[in-house]
């Protein structure tokens, strides 16, 4: 038997829709597998359908640093399922099977992804635990926060979690049938609002696939300001986390202190584009919004005052005993399981891996300014609040660094229309972690597919396998710990 | 009349102390805070507006209120204040007391039971293994007192000659008081042992037992925890005041500064802890246990 390959490019540059190997079905999960195995990670596996039924589906992989790989192949009504051997393909087959109507056969788990219930006739329930002593918890879609729906379905004994299945898609907006035929006047709006915490970031990768499609050279200054913009991104949401993960252990000194700092970090992105979540400010080419000298000056003032106090307020909620307490041993994933259902980014640097797009996956800014991927091992919730608050530090030196040495010029480049019949690939680590855009244009130029993967669509299952054997009066605490986007996975 | 005048104080300054307890930890987190007589407006809102009961519930879900408001009542009228006598003692009223809010916990437990709701079921079961563990703790440290006053009722338990006149009793007073704080967290939903400002069912013990009341019912189970609130405080007032010399308005004086001053505690608590992992709850409660038992045996000696 001939050897299987995948076909690799080096991250940034794109797939000519032909050169992406157009494998027989058997081969095409063989040669999956086999990467997956040798530890390639799994950026995303979708499908498109095919004129005359079936479908083509297409799996993009990362085999190292700095490299992308692809195959295709063409299914009818059914193909053999992925997930036996490589788990991380779990949600990406049962989207393909909700979407495209091909069934995966012998996925362990197969029911719709997005389906609110996740129930349809004749389709497998929630997973049920029987017995005298089990009870079955439901939780949502509507909470007592003021937060996004999601159901939630624990099966318990006693105080203790065995298993928990989690129903999200209330908020299925159909954002990526709505990109295709783009890019037009609507698609940046559309990806600065997939998951509205992560504007930057889906706007990020959204110009890395316009960028590496066209070959636009993005001036220095904006790859700049867009890595400021990033990282402000992760240090209002990191230090925003860490607050609210003291509020659900009740330790008051930081809950309230962390929101107002979250604040404080907002008001930076506000100063820089007028809007305090950063929209508007990233665009095709470079940024919208430059930075003048008295904004630069006013920004490094008030990062001056901010990181003395968010050092102050990270100690004080990292070092008391009955915090660690409450973190300590809480919600812990395996380090095995994090890299098999393919975790990413805070969540999976807390299980003692060291993978991070900025690093893996280097693209503006991020090829000459190094930020080293904190991690640490214990992959529960501490370790989850211990690289975030790493993440803090290293956020706030780099911002500083690069305001103190803005270069100088212009800060946004003409994109020229996109090449028919191309595949790209954009990978942005966003303060959740790995956000993953694949495009396939038609012959016109045009999105013919847009598939957005939101670290939260890999990191759900993350905090269902952190549940188990938890304490059900642990799942807020979990939760928030993750503090996954319903929106940026129901799409 | 200065016992049925500290009935009537606590009737009416009850709702006071959830308030002093929020302004603490307001301070402490550098915010504002709500009002001191929050309480007071949140009960004048609530008594006017309409219940909603659930289809499923019984009268045992629209007693439960009622009896969470006698029950604490009947308890203030059997615990002496600032050295003055009960307004009704007699021999064994300690146990009758006690058992007086076990009553009122039965009928929480099984009103949040009779919602059917698997929220309030957790909650009621996380309630009963609590108190399970509470109980003994509060009545050997009452028990601990009737013994050092050589007598089986509160007024003379709670109402003897203490600390300050006699500092041979300092080692068992400091024992009693510290099992009665931790009890008095776990009884009135207190951080480190529950958090009642927390918005996650998931995670509440006495909250989500009320969390199907609406109403004249919610103003009714707020205004019982918070009697509840002074029982324990000023119970524990007595245990570290009552023996204070000068005349009753003195002493009355320095009984409801005690009660302040444990609600000011109770809001440090709070404020520089986190809240115990759930399986940690009866640590702190066998150790409630343990001073109460030390203090029993250092009052046999």
């Amino acid at each position: 038997m001939t050897p299987v390959t995948l076909r690799s490019i080096r991250y940034g540059r794109t797939f000519a829709a032909g050169e992406i190997p157009d494998l027989p079905v058997a081969q095409f999960r063989e040669a999956v597998v086999r990467a997956f195995k040798r530890g390639a990670h799994l950026l995303a596996l979708t499908g498109q359908p095919e004129q005359g039924g079936g479908a083509r589906l297409l799996a993009v992989l990362a085999p190292g640093d700095g490299v992308v790989a692809a195959a295709s192949t063409r299914v009818e009504k059914s193909f053999p399922s992925l997930t036996p051997d490589v788990p991380a393909a779990h949600l990406f087959e049962r989207e393909i099977f909700e979407q495209l109507g091909v069934t995966p056969e012998g996925h362990p788990w197969l029911k719709p992804v997005r389906q609110p219930g996740g129930a349809t006739p004749g389709m497998v329930d929630f997973y049920r635990v029987e017995g005298e002593e089990i009870h079955e918890v439901a939780v949502g879609p509507v909470h007592a926060g003021v937060i996004e729906p999601g159901h939630f379905r624990f099966q318990c004994q006693g105080e203790d979690v065995l298993h928990l299945e989690i129903a999200l898609g209330y908020q299925h907006r159909g954002v990526e049938r709505a990109l295709a035929g783009g890019p037009n006047a609507r698609t940046i709006h559309l990806m600065e609002t997939l998951a509205g915490d992560t504007t930057v970031g889906h706007a990020l990768a959204y110009c890395e696939i316009l960028e590496s499609l066209t070959g636009c050279r993005v001036p220095p200054r904006a790859q700049a300001l867009r890595g400021i913009a990033l990282e402000l991104e992760r240090l209002a949401n990191h230090v925003g986390d860490l607050g609210a993960l003291a509020g659900d252990v009740a330790f008051l000194p930081t809950a309230s202190f962390c929101g107002r700092l979250r604040g404080d970090f907002l008001n930076m992105t506000a100063l820089a584009c007028g809007s305090r979540f950063g929209r508007n400010w990233i665009r095709p080419g470079g940024v919208a919004f430059d930075l003048e000298e008295t904004r630069v000056a006013e920004l490094q003032k008030r990062l001056d005052d901010v990181a003395r106090n968010v050092a102050g307020a990270l100690d004080l909620l990292l070092e008391p005993p009955s915090v660690l307490a409450r973190f300590e041993n809480t919600g812990a994933v395996q380090a095995e399981d994090a890299e098999a259902v393919g975790l990413c980014g805070v969540a999976l640097r807390a299980c003692g891996f060291e993978h991070d797009a900025r690093q893996d996956f280097p693209s503006g800014i991020y090829r000459f300014a190094h930020l080293p991927p904190p991690a640490w091992h214990t992959g529960d919730v501490f370790a989850r609040a211990y690289v975030r608050r790493l993440e803090v530090e290293r956020s706030l030196a780099f911002i500083r660094e690069q305001l103190a040495a803005l270069p100088e010029g212009e800060t946004l480049a003409v994109v020229e229309a996109l090449p028919p019949d191309r595949v790209a690939v954009g990978c942005i680590e966003g303060w959740r972690g790995l956000i993953c855009h694949v495009a396939r244009t038609d012959a016109d130029g045009r999105f013919a597919g847009y598939k957005v993967v939101d670290p939260s669509f890999r990191n759900w299952t993350g905090l269902a396998l952190a549940l188990r054997g938890t304490a059900i009066s642990d799942f807020p605490l979990c939760n928030k710990s993750f503090n996954l986007s319903y929106c940026g996975f129901d799409l | 009349m200065v016992a049925l005048g500290h009935v009537l104080l606590a009737l009416v300054a009850a709702p006071l102390l959830p308030g002093l307890i929020n302004r603490v930890k307001s301070v402490f987190a550098g915010r504002r805070g709500p009002p001191v007589l929050q309480l007071y407006f949140d009960l004048a809102k609530l008594l006017r507006k309409g219940a909603v009961y659930s289809r499923t519930t019984t009268w045992v879900f629209r007693t439960s209120p009622l009896v969470g408001v006698a029950a604490p009542l009947l308890a203030l009228v059997l615990v002496p204040a600032g050295g003055a006598a009960a307004l009704v003692a007699f021999p064994g009223d300690l146990l009758l007391m006690a058992y007086a809010l076990a009553l009122a916990r039965f009928f929480l437990v099984l009103a949040a039971l009779d919602t059917g709701s698997s929220f309030e079921g957790m909650g009621a079961s996380r309630e009963v293994a609590f108190s399970a563990l509470a109980e003994p703790a509060f009545l050997l440290a009452l028990a601990a007192m009737a013994r050092q006053a050589h007598s089986p009722s509160l007024t003379d338990a709670l109402g003897a000659p203490t600390a300050l006149s006699d500092l041979g009793l300092l080692p068992l007073l400091l024992l009693v008081a510290t099992a009665l704080l931790l009890v008095l967290l776990v009884e009135n939903a207190r951080v480190p042992v529950d958090d009642p400002n927390t918005h996650l069912e998931l995670t509440m013990i006495h909250e989500v037992l009320i969390l199907d009341y609406s109403g004249p019912d919610l103003a009714l189970a707020l205004y019982g925890a918070s009697l509840k609130l002074w029982l324990f405080s000023a119970i524990l007032s007595d245990v570290l005041l009552a023996g204070l010399p000068g005349d009753v308005w003195l002493r009355g004086a320095a009984h409801l500064t005690g009660i302040i001053a444990i609600a000011g505690v109770v809001g440090v608590v709070e404020s520089c802890m986190a809240r115990l992992r759930m399986v940690r709850v009866p640590h702190l409660l066998i150790a409630a246990g343990a001073f109460a038992l030390l203090a029993l045996c250092v009052g046999v000696r």
